[in-house]
């Protein structure tokens, strides 16, 4: 049975060519701190791959602090910029963050913090104008994410930076499901601090980076050795750092994936009782979150993998936890469609065939109808 | 740690061919229930008849279920459990048992076991009422 991954938001594979160049750099093992020549010669490989990263945000190669990945990242931006500025206890972020942002407000909130969560429309397009009225005086920072990872929506940060620079509060974004896909100038945009992983992006697993804007005062998480200019000590992740600077370099197939996704969601959208979360136009290329009405999109996933076609829910019914998305609930999704949610997301790097479309869409028709069966609820036409 | 979503056999079995799904024209009663936990439904139909031996007994029994596959795979076998017994039998199908009868549900799956034994209670419930 041939295997259809489609859960690229969760994680994914290692490119091609990111194999290869590990392949070419797997026995590089010294320590960059190492004086030696050993030391140097992995230096050299992570400072090149910290300057072509930097480029590709239009930052400086000092403002890249490599860490273990996006939940590290989110947790020293906020972490370490309310430590170094214990003045200043509001923090205003959105419903729709990924927990890595949420739970560490939710630390902070029982610590003093007054956290303010800004709303979002039915698209999942945050209230601009709450934001601004919510930023007071004792703001330490607004986080809100590039691109939402359950609904895909590709929130105004152009706007969102420009609120935050009238009101002269810094600005981090966890652009986790968007740096390498979408393209970010930090300088144009007036990020100050900037979130995100490697795994999203076909490179390894372990690693990302957490950009911080030259003059931005951030006390590190990890204290030790001193490494990453003294924001994150530990030996550096080589091998993942290469990878990721790899990855950035290839060549992501935006407008191939966008007509495919196109096509799935309105062949999907064809189903009787089908609704599509988030927002048609501002969002990325490759996600389809798509809710069923009356099914639980946990069954529905599960008949998928019988065939081989890998997707996810945003039901979370079928994670560890129970409790419904809190992003689908933010956008004010009716209950019946609330539990029936899927998340297709589709490879950047490589492309469906037309019979791999067809053969997906075929297969979540058959299993939906099938399941709408077996439902007390009925679709029925007025409802929608 | 072990996996915690990680269904048994026999789960997967029910799951994907369900037994006794689909609606009773005429049930001698109907019992809903949806689940507080996540907010899942389940409804159960019963069809009653005497047997030889006078008592009432449940001579079809069929389900209709929004849920997860844990959901659907106990409903299943919930009412395969229920066929073909007296409604004192009946009464004294526990989540238990049912989960027993499927090998086992992850812990977290626990609760939509409770969803199928409330389901059957409550369309019992509904058919004593009927009855006084
Ligand atoms: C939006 C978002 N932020 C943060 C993370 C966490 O990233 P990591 O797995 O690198 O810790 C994820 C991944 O699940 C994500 O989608
Ligand atoms: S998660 Fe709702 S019944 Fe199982």
């Amino acid at each position: 049975m041939e295997k259809l991954y489609l859960d690229n938001a969760a994680t994914t594979p290692l490119a091609k060519e990111v194999v290869q160049e590990l392949n070419k750099k797997i026995s590089l093992f010294g320590n960059p701190s190492s004086r030696h020549v050993l030391g140097r010669e992995a230096k050299i490989e992570i400072e090149k791959a910290r300057e072509k990263i930097a480029k590709s945000i239009n930052a400086k190669p000092e403002e890249i602090i490599f860490t273990s990945g996006a939940t590290e990242s989110n947790n020293l931006a906020i972490k370490g910029l309310a430590e170094a500025n214990p003045t200043k206890k509001q923090i205003i972020t959105s419903e729709i963050e990924h927990p890595s942002i949420l739970e560490v407000c939710k630390n902070l909130g029982k610590r003093g913090y007054q956290i303010d969560k800004i709303s979002v429309d039915s698209e999942g397009i945050i209230n601009l104008k709450e934001l601004k009225d919510k930023i007071s005086k004792d703001a330490l920072l607004v986080s809100v994410m590039h691109v939402n990872n359950e609904i895909g929506t590709i929130q105004p940060i152009e706007e969102i930076a420009k609120i935050c620079k009238e009101k002269n509060v810094p600005f981090h974004t966890d652009a986790v499901q968007s740096f390498g896909k979408l393209k970010i100038d930090v300088q144009k945009i007036g990020i100050n601090l900037l979130s995100a992983s490697g795994h999203k992006l076909n490179a390894l697993k372990g690693i990302g980076f957490l950009y911080v804007k030259r003059g931005m005062n951030i006390e590190p998480q990890l204290n030790g050795g001193g490494q990453e200019n003294n924001l994150r000590s530990g030996t550096e992740n080589v091998l993942g750092i290469i990878s990721l600077a790899k990855a950035i370099e290839l060549k992501r197939e935006s407008e191939k994936v966008e007509k495919s996704r196109d096509k799935i969601i309105n062949k999907l959208l064809e189903i009787s009782g089908s609704k599509l979360n988030g927002s048609k136009e501002k969002r990325i290329y490759n996600n389809i979150n798509i809710s069923f009405y009356g099914i639980e999109g946990e069954s529905l996933q599960m008949f998928l993998d019988e065939e081989g076609i890998f997707i996810s829910t945003s039901s979370a019914c079928a994670s560890n936890k129970l409790a419904k998305s809190h992003v689908l609930k933010a956008i004010g999704i009716d209950k019946m469609y609330l539990n029936g949610s899927i998340r297709i997301t589709l490879d950047t790097l490589k492309l469906l065939t037309t019979k791999q479309e067809d053969f997906i869409i075929k297969k979540i028709k058959e299993n939906v109808e099938k399941l709408q069966k077996i439902s007390p609820f009925k679709f029925q036409e007025d409802k929608k | 740690m072990k996996p915690t979503n990680t269904y048994s056999k026999e789960v997967i079995k029910h799951f994907t061919k369900p037994a006794n799904q689909g609606e009773i024209k005429n049930p001698s009663a109907i019992g809903e229930i949806g689940n507080p936990v996540c907010g899942d439904v389940m409804k159960v139909y019963l069809k009653i008849a005497k047997n030889k031996s006078g008592k009432n007994y449940i001579k079809d029994i069929k389900f209709q279920t929004m849920g997860c596959a844990a959901a659907i795979a106990t409903s299943s076998m919930i009412t395969k459990l229920a066929k073909g017994k007296t409604i004192e039998e009946a009464k004294k199908i526990t989540n238990a048992q049912v989960a027993e009868s499927l090998k086992g549900l992850p812990p977290i799956k626990m609760h939509c076991s409770n969803l199928a034994a409330d389901a059957l209670k409550k369309a019992i419930e509904n058919l004593e009422k009927k009855k006084k």
